[in-house]
């Protein structure tokens, strides 16, 4: 099934308007930060009817490619396409439309790279747009959080909440808490107040921060959030110099940077008391599934390396981190691992319908005392289970026992759990085979993606309480329900990984480095976030891999350097355009040394009661970013129409309301999108053919769902790969070259018979191999003589010592340092049956699963505005 | 009873019984020969010459040696065994045998049979068997040891009638020409089977030659089940208890047969079954101390469930390896590890926090104990033993809260109705000994600590299927670890003294019927012509099943005489009762012994006088005894007493001479001179008195009281008491105050006690070996006693004071004016005031 489009409203569409009508395209003029709009667009600049050519001074210059027409030739009609859309422009060929004529993302982010890649980004200014996620800049903290911390979706907030309304811009922030700084930034101060503590408003309790401001020669200070005079403590007085600033400003990043950290005292601990540092649990599946396939042998190896880099406090010489183990097929292990042992001892529960933990002491042990007694029981694992014929599994039991094992040990941490099949077993949460196809583009689609049993959201909520944390490792070969299955792990800051039929050759590379990152990966534990905001607005509602017990208090079993919260604000009141908006992000967590901190972010936002500043400051990243979490958390309780509909009508309705209000007066025939955003309808194309909300039955669930999964946790950079992917030209890259070659627009016109192109996306990467390339080319790269000999299977890109493979592995390295996930690369041949999975990345073009293509997508969006215009 | 007591005295509680009236008389005259007869202890009392014995006929005495089967000749075969290393000649043994008295009589058959009925003449008639007060019952010691008995290797012959099934006997009618015998029980004329075709008198087997009264058979029947040993052991204890635990434990997988099978449970808070075959990892299986599991459950969880396809697909299931063997194991294959296992026992691990007991899951740990065996080994013979230092506090079964500031319950809480567990854990453990008991598992339960451990609770575990129970301060005592260690000793076979999953039944002869049995048993609910509908114990049945049997153990069978007063037995008619005991041997070989005895009838109106002397009364008050700690278990203990004194009196009444109304008068036979002295005594001892014990104490000793053989019994109702002075060699003395002399040492037991009490003035004289007059006594007896070393005015010599009559109190001491002995201080009746009420209302007209 296609993607199912809005039906045509009653009056206007009785006959389809001529492609010709569809009117030309502008974008508003380029718009310096903070300056004034400056008119409107130059008419006609881009039209579609003018032959390619230089479209303004910011239009789009043509995708000159060496290669010739698009191989595949006009894209044949699916069912569903939009009403006016794809059939009706496909049809008269004389109307052809020229895509380069349209905006291009890789032209907007190449545009932004060389405007503003390499440079330092200081954020001493209120309401600066930052450039985007994927330019190369340095951030230098003067008294904002880094963008990397906060993006917002719009930098100048409406004053009103009638203008805001009007707009239909959602008002939000990207939360990275835990983002990770690059080397050549400074990390976060660490503020000590000692027993004090931090210093707080009396009223609002925001933390101190340079919003402050001091007044009465520095005895007080107004609350920038709440307004509210509160003292000075003696210890912190200060004289206030003749600007009224503190002398001491700069000695104090409170005082001066927008992110910094805070030691929590015994008040923000647990039971008031210093918590123990987190804990780490391998919890193994050890049914035949999982021994037949290799992976208990290959992780119980791997274990022995991996966990001598278990994170660390800077300058810490060993791990605080315990660990402990558990295997289980329809019954529980655990192991004893004291080091005063000679010989690991097991305890096996088999009492699953009230797990319990069977052992105290000698479960969560520090590695480097019991390396010898763990490197015996790793070893031990795989024979003992060698012979095993139980296919049987339970899962809700093994949550349950890990988090009551960190319970009992009264610390707060990560269970990693390798699991292989449903949970058949006669066991609470045990789950039932529900997937079905039937149910795809019905109103209970929905229902494919809503938790299974209840026992998983209880065991949640007690996660979230005790700071227990999941990660989990599927290794299905058939449906394995991962929308209940995830649903811990989503809640509880956990990540979930899927390798479908997995296989040691093939899978144990991606495997392993998967989780080597997510155990290496900085961490918190037992993370409470609270966002504050000045008077005027508030955070409403937050999306992401989170747990709220309130409407308030954001709780995170933990939270690591890739998973982002999205915040969404609202107007409770008018907001000033002198004062601003400003959020402070407090997250009180323990560290991986068990030390109890505050991590303070804030930000400090423009407001303007002119829509057209809002426009200017959109951020489109996160626009989408916040769009896609929206969208996948609404469609467990709305039909997946409705949703996409939403999404449509929404984007339209913003796009009108910046036609309606900023730009000048023109022929309704023109689409003139705000600068800002001229890229943001072909994200919002790519995110309503993502595999989620696009209805197939040629997919499976479970990659539905554990698409759904990851978006939900996803910071703004990794949404960006998803929704764009990098389709990277290498058959004429430079061997001599650095870095990763400019991509090309991601669109199968893009692709020449002759090439070889890399396809990146941060969960897949292809390499797309066309029929013509030359086979010098080929025989570089794959040592193998041509096209035909080229295989699919596995690993068939070797790495050779010539100048080509050597820059192409290269590449793949380098992009893989970029993303937080391991990914597996595919050759993909032209022509061959292994293209439809790449070609569903290909964004641009119509969905092989449904949804159209970008230019489909965009005379659809101009047809909705047109209406809401009239 | 209030204020503080002067220290180092023991006051007893001032019993005064409705039925006494303290009258202080002349007791002097008439008790005195009893009284100060040496033969107030057990040791002496068959000393007495032959020649004492009034009253008693050969007559009378004759048909009945030769009915039992001791003819003289089977007598003086008997002694030729015993004593042919002696050269003494046949013919003397002849003689003496003829000349034998009742005493001797009892002696031997208690040799031969372990039998030792309560009357050795009964009664011809149900009526005048009531009149006698004492029922006609017997104490039977059903694995008695008999170095002289060497069992015969072939099947018993039965009879075939198909409610009779009794065993081809010495009593039996033998037509060796027809090949046929009469069963002496129902009459039935049964055909010899083929394999006893050259039967005839001169050819006779074992079974009908008189000296086999008593004979064992080795049977083959099903596959060998090899003994199975499983150890359920507490973690909660102090690391030096748990260390001496380790090590009592360590030491006895080398005292085990080496292809028995061992298992170790161990529990804290929560419960371990330890799998003890794999290599590598030691493994072991964990429940939760609070739930409780079916049986199914647990064999399902420990992953001992039969595939059921094999039922499905029709197959005939082969037969596989016991799928337990990985809890139970061998010990020859599992020493080493068993060894490092226990060895590397850790201490329960949870964090007990400040005023919480441990939490301890012994009901827990003891169902899955039943539950593992139950699944595995059913009707194989399996020893569970619980070693435990503290009440189980947690899960069902639970005895007390973990609150350290509720104390445990004591008798006061049972008597008010206070004691909150009680109930549902004595149901609890009972429903569990009775699973246990019917596949044939015996409980032990060695309890070790200052407190009480919830005996009074789970006491049935041992009661009902013959277990061992011991009780001490701590696993790091000599007590402990020398009971624990005599557990396993060995008989002159070289063989353990224990044996598993007996069951008793019991035969008798037409007139008479089997009331009950009172023992270390569980009924079997086999109904039979010869079960009687008055029951006496646990009765109902005419077998019983004891799991865990031992030499010495010994049950109270119970028996009504239900001959009518107007069928005369014919002259020269025997009763018979056959003990047919079938158990597994501790070398796991079946065996069946067969003990088969026979007593005369008396009419009671004309012999009154030859069944008087056919009293036995050491058994009597032992019969006595166990009945009245039998209802002391379900009723109130001034009940129970009451009954007694009832009994006694009633006794006193029918047997003793006397003028009405002339309390002076009245004389008792010397087959009865001893009996009201045990019953002062047994009023006396913590059988049936709680003052001053926990409800452990009481169960503890009861559990002993009602399984040792009379001698242990007899020492337990009136310890023994040893002089040792200077002035001559030790002698037995007076249970009495008046023994206790300054220059004296005294020794006394009381089977659970050794008290070695030092006279006032023997202080300098301490070092004169006292130790070597405990040591016999210490070596031999299971359990081990407490060994008590206590001086004059010592803390500890209550144990002593507790125990002697008190003949010189507060109250009497200078009325006397003598110097010797030491005065008690209690108000509790002395042996004489006793007496001289007894007498009272013996000749009381009144009743």
């Amino acid at each position: 099934m296609g993607h199912a489009p809005q039906s045509p409203p009653s009056p206007p569409a009785a006959s389809p308007p001529m492609a010709s009508s569809m009117g030309s395209m502008a974008t508003a003029p380029p718009m310096g930060m903070g300056g004034a709009f400056s008119g409107p667009p130059p008419p006609g600049s881009a039209g579609f009817q003018q032959p390619p050519g230089p479209a303004g001074p910011h239009g789009f210059p043509p995708q000159q490619g060496p290669y010739g027409a698009p191989v595949a030739g006009p894209q044949p009609a699916f069912p569903g396409g939009f009403p006016g859309g794809a059939a009706q422009m496909a049809g008269p060929p004389q109307k052809k439309l020229d895509p380069d004529s349209i905006p291009s993302t890789t032209q907007v982010i190449e545009d932004d790279q060389a405007k503003r890649g390499g440079q330092a980004y200081t954020t001493n200014q209120r309401g600066q747009v930052p450039p985007l996620v994927t330019t190369d800049f340095v951030v230098q903290d003067q008294g904002n959080a880094s963008p990397r911390f906060m993006r917002c979706t719009a930098y100048s907030f409406p004053c009103t909440a009638d203008l805001a309304k009007q707009c239909q811009v959602p008002l939000a922030t990207v939360i990275t808490p835990f983002a990770t700084i690059p080397k050549n930034e400074a990390p976060l101060y660490v503020v000590n107040h000692g027993e004090a503590g931090p210093l707080r408003c009396n009223r609002c309790k925001a933390y101190m921060c340079p919003y402050m401001q001091f007044i009465d020669g520095g005895r007080r200070y107004q609350c920038g959030f709440c307004s509210c005079v509160n003292e000075v403590p003696a210890f912190y007085f200060q004289h206030l110099d003749h600007m009224g600033r503190r002398v001491d400003m700069y000695e104090r990043p409170e005082l001066s940077l927008g992110s910094y950290e805070y030691i929590a005292t015994l008040d923000y601990c647990r039971n008031n008391r210093p918590p123990s540092p987190p804990a780490y649990i391998f919890m193994i599946d050890v049914s035949y599934a999982n021994i037949k396939s290799g992976l208990v042998k290959l992780l119980c190896e791997e274990l022995k390396t991996l966990l001598d880099s278990l994170p660390r406090e800077e300058g810490a010489e060993s791990s605080a981190v315990r660990v402990g183990f558990v295997t289980y097929n329809k019954v529980l292990h655990f192991y004893n691992v004291k080091s005063a042992l000679a010989q690991p001892q097991m305890m096996v529960v088999s009492d699953v319908a009230e797990m319990f933990v069977p052992l105290l002491d000698g479960f969560l042990v520090n590695f480097h005392e019991s390396r010898s007694v763990i490197n015996n029981l790793l070893d031990q694992i795989p024979d003992m289970f060698g012979d095993t014929n139980e296919s049987e599994t339970v899962f809700a039991p093994v949550i349950q026992a890990g988090m009551e094992a960190l319970k009992a040990a009264e610390c707060s941490g990560k269970l990693f759990i390798f699991h292989s099949s449903i949970p058949t077993a006669e066991a609470p949460g045990k789950l039932k085979n529900r997937d079905d196809k039937k149910l795809v583009n019905t109103d209970k689609e929905k229902t494919l993606f809503q938790t299974q049993q209840r026992i998983y959201d209880q065991l949640s909520k007690e996660c979230v309480s005790g700071g227990c944390s999941v990660d989990l490792f599927l290794f299905p070969s058939q449906y394995i329900d991962v929308a209940t299955m995830g649903e811990v792990p989503l809640h509880t800051g956990g990540s979930v990984y899927k390798y479908c039929n997995f296989q040691v050759e093939a899978d144990g590379d991606n495997f392993l480095s998967d989780l080597r990152k997510d155990v290496e990966k900085p961490i918190g534990f037992d993370a409470i976030m609270r966002v504050r905001t000045s008077t005027g607005f508030r955070a409403t509602d937050f999306f992401g891999a989170v747990y709220m017990n309130n409407t308030t208090d954001v709780e995170m079993a933990a939270v690591d350097c890739d998973k982002a919260v999205t915040v969404e604000f609202k107007h409770d009141d008018a907001l000033s355009e002198e004062a601003g908006a400003l959020i402070q992000c407090a997250l009180l967590y323990t560290t991986i040394c068990g030390q109890r901190r505050l991590r303070i972010h804030n930000l400090a936002l423009n407001c303007s009661s002119q829509l057209a500043d809002l426009y200017k400051s959109c951020e489109t990243d996160a626009l989408v970013n916040f769009f896609a979490k929206s969208a996948y958390r609404a469609m467990v309780t709305q039909p997946l129409k409705t949703v996409r509909d939403i999404l449509v009508s929404q984007t339209a309705h913003m796009l009108a309301c910046y036609r309606k209000n900023c730009a000048s007066p023109s022929a309704v025939s023109q689409l003139i999108l705000p600068d800002a955003m001229k890229v943001f309808p072909v994200y919002m194309n790519s995110l309503m053919k993502s595999p989620v909300l696009v209805g197939s039955v040629e997919l499976s669930t479970d990659d539905r769902a554990f698409h759904r999964l990851l978006v939900m946790g996803m910071g703004v950079e990794e949404t960006q790969a998803l929704f764009y992917p990098r389709l990277i030209p290498l058959h004429n890259m430079d061997t001599a070259g650095e870095g990763v070659p400019t991509p090309v627009r991601c669109s199968e016109d893009r692709l020449s018979e002759g090439g070889l192109f890399l396809l990146e996306n941060g969960r897949h990467l292809f390499l797309w191999l066309g029929q013509a390339c030359p086979p010098d080319l080929i025989q570089s790269v794959f040592n193998v003589p041509s096209f035909a000999h080229v295989s699919c299977d596995g690993n068939s890109l070797p790495k050779l010592d010539n100048p080509h493979s050597e820059r192409l592995w290269s590449i793949i390295d380098r992009i893989a340092v970029q993303r937080p996930h391991s990914m597996k690369l595919l050759v993909v041949k032209q022509k061959d049956k292994t293209e439809m999975p790449f070609r569903q990345h290909l964004v641009e073009d119509k969905g092989v699963h449904g949804g159209s293509s970008y230019m489909d997508f965009l005379c659809y969006v101009h047809r909705e505005i047109r209406q809401l215009l009239t | 009873m209030s204020g503080p007591l002067p220290k180092g005295t023991y006051k007893l509680p001032l019993q005064v019984d409705e039925d006494f009236y303290f009258i202080l008389l002349s007791y002097r005259v008439c008790v005195q020969p009893v009284v100060e007869a040496p033969s107030l202890t057990r040791g002496l009392l068959t000393c007495i010459p032959p020649a004492s014995c009034t009253g008693s006929p050969e007559s009378a005495l004759r048909p009945c040696i030769e009915v039992s089967g001791v003819s003289a000749a089977t007598a003086r075969e008997g002694r030729e065994r015993d004593c042919s290393g002696t050269g003494t000649s046949a013919l003397s043994l002849f003689s003496e045998a003829v000349m034998a008295t009742y005493q001797e009589f009892i002696q031997q058959n208690e040799d031969r049979d372990g039998v030792r009925f309560s009357w050795n003449l009964w009664p011809s008639s149900r009526l005048e068997a009531t009149r006698l007060v004492v029922p006609v019952s017997c104490l039977f010691t059903p694995l008695k040891e008999r170095p002289d008995l060497p069992p015969v290797q072939y099947e018993p012959v039965q009879c075939s009638r198909a409610n009779c099934k009794a065993v081809l006997n010495p009593l039996c009618q033998v037509d060796f020409r027809a090949k046929i015998w009469a069963c002496n029980f129902c009459f039935q004329r049964n055909p010899f089977p083929p394999s006893y075709a050259g039967i005839s008198d001169v050819n006779q087997p074992a079974e009908l030659m008189p000296q086999f009264s008593t004979i064992e058979y080795i049977v083959q029947r099903g596959p060998q089940a090899p003994l199975i040993f499983l150890y359920v052991v507490d973690t909660c204890l102090e690391e030096e208890d748990l260390q001496a635990l380790r090590e009592s434990l360590q030491m006895s997988l080398s005292l085990l047969p080496p292809d028995a099978l061992v298992g170790l449970i161990t529990f804290g808070r929560m419960v371990q079954v330890h799998e003890l075959s794999c290599e590598g990892i030691a493994k072991s299986y964990v429940f939760r101390g609070t739930k409780e599991f079916t049986a199914k459950q647990i064999q399902e969880m420990l992953g001992l469930m039969r595939p059921v396809n094999q039922a499905v697909q029709g197959r005939p299931p082969a037969t596989e390896a016991p799928i337990s063997c990985r809890f139970l194991q061998p010990v020859h294959k599992v020493d080493m590890n068993l060894t490092d296992l226990l060895g590397e026992l850790q201490r329960d691990p949870w964090p007990v926090p400040q005023g919480k007991r441990p939490l301890r899951s012994t009901g827990i740990a003891l169902s899955i104990a039943v539950g593992l065996l139950e699944g595995t080994y059913p009707n194989t013979g399996a020893r569970v033993m619980l070693f435990t230092g503290g009440p189980p506090t947690q899960g069902p079964g639970m005895v007390v809260g973990d609150e350290l500031k509720i104390p445990i319950r004591s008798w006061h809480d049972i008597s008010k109705d206070n004691a909150r567990h009680l109930k549902k854990a004595t149901k609890y453990y009972e429903a569990l000994a009775n699973r246990s008991a019917v596949n044939g598992h015996c409980i032990d339960i060695y309890a070790c600590a200052l407190d009480q451990t919830g005996l009074l609770e789970m006491k049935c575990c041992s009661n009902l299927t013959g277990g061992h129970i011991v009780m001490g301060d701590s696993f790091n005592t000599s007590l402990f670890k020398q009971t624990f260690q005599r557990v396993f000793s060995k008989d002159y076979n070289g063989e353990f003294r224990m044996a598993f999953g007996g069951t008793m039944e019991v035969k008798t002869s037409r007139e008479l019927k089997v009331s009950g049995a009172i023992g270390p048993c569980v009924s079997l609910n086999a109904k039979g012509p010869c079960v009687s509908e008055s029951e006496m114990g646990i009765g109902g049945t005419s077998q019983w099943k004891v799991c865990g049997l031992s030499p010495s153990t010994t049950l109270a069978m119970y028996f009504e005489v239900v001959n009518q007063h107007n069928a005369p037995i014919p002259q020269g008619g025997r009763g018979a009762i056959q003990f047919i005991t079938h158990y597994q041997h501790s070398n796991t070989q079946r065996r069946i012994r067969v003990t088969t005895v026979a007593r005369n009838w008396a009419d009671a109106q004309s012999q009154i006088q030859h069944i008087e002397t056919s009293f036995d009364q050491e058994a009597s008050a032992v019969l006595m005894a166990r009945l009245g700690v039998f209802r002391a278990e379900s009723e109130e203990g001034p009940d129970v007493l009451r009954w007694l004194d009832r009994q006694l009196i009633r006794l006193c009444q029918k047997f003793g001479q006397f003028n009405k109304d002339d309390p002076s008068s009245f004389r008792l036979s010397e087959s009865l001179s001893l009996y009201p002295q045990f019953m002062f005594h047994l009023r006396r001892s913590p059988f049936l008195q709680v003052f001053n014990n926990s409800p452990d104490e009481s169960s503890y000793y009861r559990h002993h009281f009602v399984r040792q053989d009379l001698t242990q019994s007899l020492i337990m109702i009136q310890p023994i008491l040893y002089s040792y002075s200077f002035y001559g060699p030790p002698e037995p003395v007076l249970l009495d105050s008046s023994s206790i002399l300054p220059d004296r040492i005294l020794l006394m037991d009381t089977f659970f006690q050794l008290v070695i009490f030092h006279g006032e003035t023997i202080a300098q004289w301490r070092k004169a070996g006292y130790q070597d007059m405990a040591e016999e006594i210490l070596q031999t007896r299971h359990p081990m006693p407490r060994y008590i070393d206590t001086e004059h005015g010592g803390s500890q010599a209550r144990f002593l004071l507790s125990k002697v009559n008190p003949s010189q109190t507060h109250n009497n001491l200078y009325s006397w004016g003598q110097e010797t002995g030491a005065p008690i201080l209690t108000d509790d009746v002395s042996l004489q005031v006793f007496m001289d009420h007894l007498k009272k209302l013996a000749v009381s007209s009144a009743t």
